[in-house]
């Protein structure tokens, strides 16, 4: 059973209005279970429109979504995936424990059990002892590491994320990309990322979707492979390079204007 | 310690004032603007101070510090239930407002409007609700009308605070608690709420001070007894030959609004304490 099958789906916001918007067109895709899946295009390419349109926060025009082989709306009800946004979005006036405890008090999980999941989630972030901390006595960097646990917390099997490093500093990010990478690794969980950094995508993704705007459609899927074990000396290696170079010339194939606006080369 | 220094500067002001103003007042232009300064109209502060000391009237036994501390407890209880009453008309309309569209366009205006209609006019009118309204045998007595226009005072910064707060929970955030398919109730005490505090504390404090207005005015225009506000018109009518003792009332109806705002900023620090601090990073 695929993880996420997107299947003819377009989007038009604000039909048969005069300010209407062809963000999707006819988009295909089907994620299998544990891959890394970057989304990437300028601005406007109806990436974060397409991750939406998984989580099911906006619904198709056009076409079905299946999250874990039901339809999206019924997975969102299950909980079935776990979301983390650019803006960290952690809630001032919880604790980090109580923060990513939050989906598992909507779920209607006891005490007990809510505290010890917090706590897993704590030390797979590498943040055990911060637990009683304020969300606000975190570095930007923590604050995102407190987000994608909560984001965990309730193990869904998808994990979507939309530029979740965005705000982050380079040092921080390319050390979040590494974590991000083993925690995927120890749980198996299947990522929706959206991006619009090249590097980021080619480092962390299986396979890099390139998407195209004015409608948002794909272009290219690009498989990217750097082997199971990426570390720091991956990002040297010459295949790394290879896969930046093949993202960049698909990006290069699309709307010249549209490039320079909102693809940087970090 | 500040607000000492401040108060000592207003004794100060109002006494430097009584030895430069001229005694019988003064006019410009025909209008008479600049205020006597005589005993009479300005008493001496440490004047207003010793009366403190001294009966309400001649003869009394106790000093009028302690029946002006039991109008002002009167007071302060009506204030108090004005201002409970205020707070949930005003959240629950926030409430309201916040969940359909069209409860906000059809409620804000006439909420404003209300505002406009002044107190003193309104007042006879509910005053009169005494006697008339039973509430399962309850018979509304006169002190609830006077709870009623403190409220009706108290709601409004609190209806538009909350609007407010409610309404400025992140996007981001939002989007989070659809994610987790969270309904709209959850929704709003898991995150609406909390995202609304920093805007209905300080909405709060705003109707603190107007409940004690309200209960004040509202005394004073139906002439009920037992409050500060009564004592404010009564030693007022007295001032002719006991110039002090209308200050005695002043300074209890000043106590009794500083003791609703101390109650609001408990209120403050028990709801801010674990907020992020302005200075922090």
């Amino acid at each position: 059973m695929s993880a996420v099958i997107v299947n003819q789906v377009s989007k038009v916001f604000n039909v048969d209005k005069p300010n209407h918007v062809d963000a999707l067109a006819e988009i295909e895709l089907v994620i299998e279970p544990g891959e890394f899946v970057s989304l990437i295009g300028p601005s406007g390419c109806g990436k974060s429109t397409l991750l939406r349109l998984i989580a099911n926060l906006i619904e198709p025009t056009v076409g079905n979504v299946l999250v874990n082989g039901k339809p999206a709306a019924q997975a969102r009800l299950d909980q079935d995936y776990g979301m983390a946004f650019q803006q960290a979005g952690l809630f001032d006036w919880r604790s980090v424990e109580k923060n990513i405890e939050l989906p598992l008090e909507l779920k209607g999980w006891d005490k007990a059990r809510r505290r010890a999941r917090a706590q897993e989630m704590l030390e797979l972030v590498k943040l055990p002892e911060f637990a009683r901390h304020m969300p606000w006595q975190l570095s930007g960097g923590m604050q995102q590491r407190v987000a994608i646990a909560r984001a965990l917390a309730a193990h869904p099997p998808l994990l979507l994320m939309d530029e979740p490093f965005g705000a982050l500093d380079e040092m921080t990010r390319e050390h979040m990309q590494a974590e991000l990478l083993q925690i995927c690794a120890a749980t198996g969980t299947t990522v929706v990322f959206v991006t619009h950094s090249i590097p980021e995508a080619a480092y962390l993704s299986d396979r890099v979707v390139v998407m195209s705007p004015r409608p948002g459609r794909i272009t290219e899927i690009i498989d990217v492979d750097l082997g199971a074990k990426r570390n720091e000396d991956t990002r040297e290696a010459d295949v790394f390079y290879d896969s930046i170079t093949s993202i960049r010339e698909a990006l290069r194939g699309i709307e010249h204007a549209a490039v320079r606006g909102g693809v940087d080369d970090r | 310690m500040l607000f000492c220094i401040a108060l000592f500067l207003v004794a100060c002001a109002w006494e430097l004032y009584k030895v430069v103003g001229p005694d019988d007042g003064g006019s410009v232009f025909g209008i008479t603007m600049i205020p006597k300064a005589s005993n009479r109209a300005m008493p001496h502060t440490w004047d207003m101070v010793q009366r403190l000391g001294q009966p309400e009237n001649r003869g009394g036994d106790d000093p009028i510090w302690v029946t002006v501390a039991g109008y002002s407890w009167y007071t302060f209880r009506l204030a108090l239930v004005g201002l409970v009453l205020g707070v949930a008309v005003g959240v629950g309309l926030a409430v309201l407002m916040a969940r359909f569209r069209f409860a906000e366009r059809g409620l804000l205006p006439w909420i404003i409007m209300s505002q406009t209609v002044p107190l003193i006019a309104l007042a006879p009118q509910v005053v009169s609700w005494s006697g008339r309204i039973d509430i399962f045998g309850w018979e509304w007595p006169r002190w609830a009308s006077v709870c009623v226009l403190a409220a009706f005072l108290a709601f409004f910064p609190v209806a538009v605070g909350t609007l407010r707060g409610l309404k400025s929970a992140p996007a981001a955030s939002l989007e989070l608690m659809d994610s987790y398919a969270a309904s709209w109730n959850r929704t709003l005490f898991k995150l609406r709420f909390p995202a609304a505090v920093p805007h209905i504390v300080p909405a709060l404090k705003l109707a603190a001070t107007l409940s004690v207005v309200g209960v004040v005015v509202a005394e004073i225009s139906t002439g009920i007894r037992g409050g500060i506000g009564r004592a404010v018109l009564s030693y007022q009518q007295a001032s002719t030959g006991d110039p002090t003792k209308v200050y005695a009332a002043v300074l209890g109806a000043a106590a009794l609004g500083l003791m609703l705002f101390g109650l609001v900023v408990l209120i403050d620090v028990l709801l801010m304490r674990n907020r992020p601090q302005e200075n922090a990073a």
